[in-house]
């Protein structure tokens, strides 16, 4: 018998019990579409974070002032006193893979404007800073180098802080007062958003000039961090390299001993965070593997039930000539077929379904056609170890059995 | 493997091309746990080419088990069975399979045709196993179909017609793929004397064309219609004999009186 008179056979056998096949169907349908979708989400979310990280410069990074153990006490990021301005312009003076870097500091302060107040990170820096992150300004402007050389009260906020302290009101040339000294706004930054790789609110921010910050709010004059660009993202991974050598000359770290600094490459974030994203993803369609599986279950199942059911179809096609091989391939090619038109139809909910995730969330809209191939072939082999147990069975029955049968 | 079916003893019979099925010395055993149920023990029958047997006897006589092992449905436990001078009982399901598709034709008393299908359908279903082009199937089904005097039915579903039509379909599915032999198991079990007069008429008419027919049945009124008669009793054929003063069923139909619709 040739393979399309199977499939009509088939098909016909399927279409007497509209309900019943569609509801088995179901299953897979169910299946299929959260495979796809779930899939779609976490390629989503992946993209979405590479994304946040690629706009906030991808070929940057970060120095950290490092930790330091006292008295067996050990003192967490940032604790040491030793990066200075100077390693700065060394770095800029000896990596060659370096392009351009900026000094920083931070301070948490409770910043007051009018009736409003808000406590927020204040970080110090230079202006070239704003280039490095490929961060612009949405209004206003940057404060310059004269407000640096000068430690002038200016000062660039973050567009948390814009709608903390000023909701409506427009900030430019206002004067907010950072622990009780007052400064100028200038400018107003473009929004980030809470970063992927970090999972904090990246908006949530003053900046001032480094000196500024120095000199009138925190009284220290090492740095916490150097935000450094690399000529390219390749680069990034020999500035690393390059920005390590040179530190642990310059703060005499004998050989076998700890950085008392960290270098973190953005290159690397995206790493990792592309690491999670895909372990989200093969966790959310792993837990949607598993509906596909109890899909497969209830094509069994009525599957079991249609074999004892027409015993005694069975019993007269054997009578008149099918082979056991005939019965098998009938009984099979039905399990398939109820398979892949389930699956069909999930590759559709599951595309819709994603459309519509994607979209509720504002994330790129992602339907990865290798997840697409593989519920297909899902289903198939679903439908085909599945339907293997029914088809033997009814390939296996005696036909004078079958024809007594009632 | 090839000569795996190849009987050890060369069949005897092969150079007569008159006889068509063969059975000797043939015993059947079903083994139930403890006991042992002999349900044919030894029996011995030559069918010629164009022969109207019926095969009778109470239930328990062996007559079913015989029925199917002539139609290929079940092998013999011992003994010899040869169809067309093929030895049957050395082939393997699958050449059973192909065994009854092509050179028997099965006519059961419940009908057996398959609901929800039409006529012409229900026909071409052995064509399907046959490797029978579309065409050709549904040319034979057409065929087969008018040659039962159901030209004008082809479309209707078996819901749709009545039981001695169903029979007739199933007469027709029997007859598609041209069997050597005819093999009906209490064909008229179902249905009323005046119906079963009519499928008598059909299978007279078709063993004037040559075909061979094997009857089972248990009515006395039914076997008088052809032309020998084997009576089972305990497993063993008890009588063989020559049915003589046959009635014609197209005779009989006319001395019926004809139900009123």
């Amino acid at each position: 018998m040739d393979l399309l008179a199977i499939i009509r056979i088939a098909m016909r056998a399927l279409a007497r019990n509209k309900l019943r096949s569609s509801l088995t169907m179901l299953g897979i349908i169910i299946g299929v579409g959260a495979v796809i979708a779930m899939v779609s989400v976490g390629q989503g979310a992946q993209q979405q974070a590479q994304q946040q990280i690629a706009a906030m410069g991808s070929n940057m990074l970060f120095v950290g002032a490092g930790t330091v153990t006292r008295g067996g006490m050990r003192m967490g990021w940032g604790a040491t006193k030793t990066l200075i301005y100077d390693d700065m312009l060394a770095i800029l003076r000896e990596c060659p893979a370096v392009q351009a870097a900026a000094p920083g500091s931070q301070s948490g302060a409770q910043v007051v404007f009018g009736n409003d107040n808000w406590a927020t990170q204040v970080n110090g820096t230079e202006p070239q800073y704003f280039d490095i992150r490929s961060w612009p300004l949405a209004e206003g402007s940057s404060f310059t180098q004269d407000d640096v050389n000068m430690a002038a009260n200016v000062a660039v906020i973050g567009e948390t802080v814009r709608k903390n302290l000023f909701g409506a009101t427009d900030p430019i040339g206002q004067t907010i007062r950072i622990n009780n000294l007052p400064f100028k706004v200038v400018g107003v930054l473009t929004a980030k958003g809470t970063s992927a790789a970090m999972g904090n609110d990246q908006d949530d921010t003053i900046i001032v000039p480094i000196t500024t910050l120095q000199k009138k709010i925190t009284g220290q004059d090492w740095l916490r961090w150097i935000m450094v660009s690399a000529i390219s993202r390749e680069a990034s991974y020999t500035a690393q390299q390059q920005i390590t050598a040179l530190l642990r000359d310059r703060h005499r770290i004998r050989p076998g001993s700890d950085d008392d600094f960290m270098v973190r490459n953005l290159a690397d974030m995206a790493d990792l965070a592309d690491q999670q994203a895909q372990l989200f993803t093969v966790l959310l369609a792993s837990i949607a593997s598993i509906s596909l599986i109890v899909g497969g279950i209830g094509i069994m199942n009525i599957m079991l039930v249609s074999v004892t059911e027409r015993t005694r179809e069975i019993g007269i096609r054997m009578a008149i000539g099918a082979t056991e091989g005939d019965v098998q391939q009938q009984f099979l090619v039905e399990a398939i077929v109820l398979s892949l038109v389930g699956g069909a139809v999930g590759i559709m909910v599951g595309t819709g379904a994603s459309f519509l995730i994607t979209q509720t969330l504002g994330w790129p809209v992602l339907v990865s056609p290798t997840a697409i191939g593989a519920a297909v072939i899902f289903s198939m082999a679903v439908g085909i170890f599945f339907g293997f147990y029914p088809a033997r069975k009814a390939a296996r029955l005696d036909p004078i059995e079958a024809l007594r049968y009632e | 493997m090839a000569t795996i079916s190849q009987p050890a003893v060369p069949p005897i019979t092969t150079s007569d091309h008159r006889v068509i099925i063969q059975v000797e010395d043939v015993h059947k055993y079903y083994d139930l746990g403890e006991t042992r149920v002999h349900a044919l023990r030894g029996v011995s029958v030559t069918i010629q080419r164009g022969e109207f047997v019926a095969i009778m006897g109470a239930s328990g006589s062996g007559k079913s088990t015989f029925m199917n092992i002539m139609g290929c449905l079940d092998k013999p436990s011992s003994g010899r069975y040869l169809l067309e001078g093929i030895e049957v009982s050395q082939l393997s399901k699958k050449d059973l399979a192909a065994i009854r598709n092509r050179k028997i034709g099965f006519v059961f008393q419940g009908f057996n045709l398959l609901s929800r299908t039409t006529a012409q359908e229900n026909v071409e279903l052995p064509t399907l196993y046959a490797q029978v082009s579309k065409e050709e199937g549904q040319k034979r089904a057409r065929e087969a179909l008018e040659l039962v005097g159901l030209g004008d039915r082809m479309l209707h579903f078996p819901s749709q017609l009545s039981g001695g039509q169903q029979q007739r379909v199933a007469v027709a599915r029997a007859l598609v793929n041209r069997p050597s032999i005819l093999l009906a198991d209490e064909p008229t079990g179902n249905l009323d004397s005046r119906t079963s007069v009519e499928i008598m008429e059909v299978f007279q008419k078709l063993n004037d064309g040559g075909l061979t027919v094997v009857l089972v049945t248990h009515e006395a009124d039914v076997a008088q219609f052809a032309k020998r008669s084997i009576q089972f009793r305990d497993g063993k054929i008890r009588r063989d004999e020559p049915i003589v003063n046959r009635p014609v069923a197209a005779e009989v139909l006319k001395s019926l009186p004809t139900l009123e619709d």
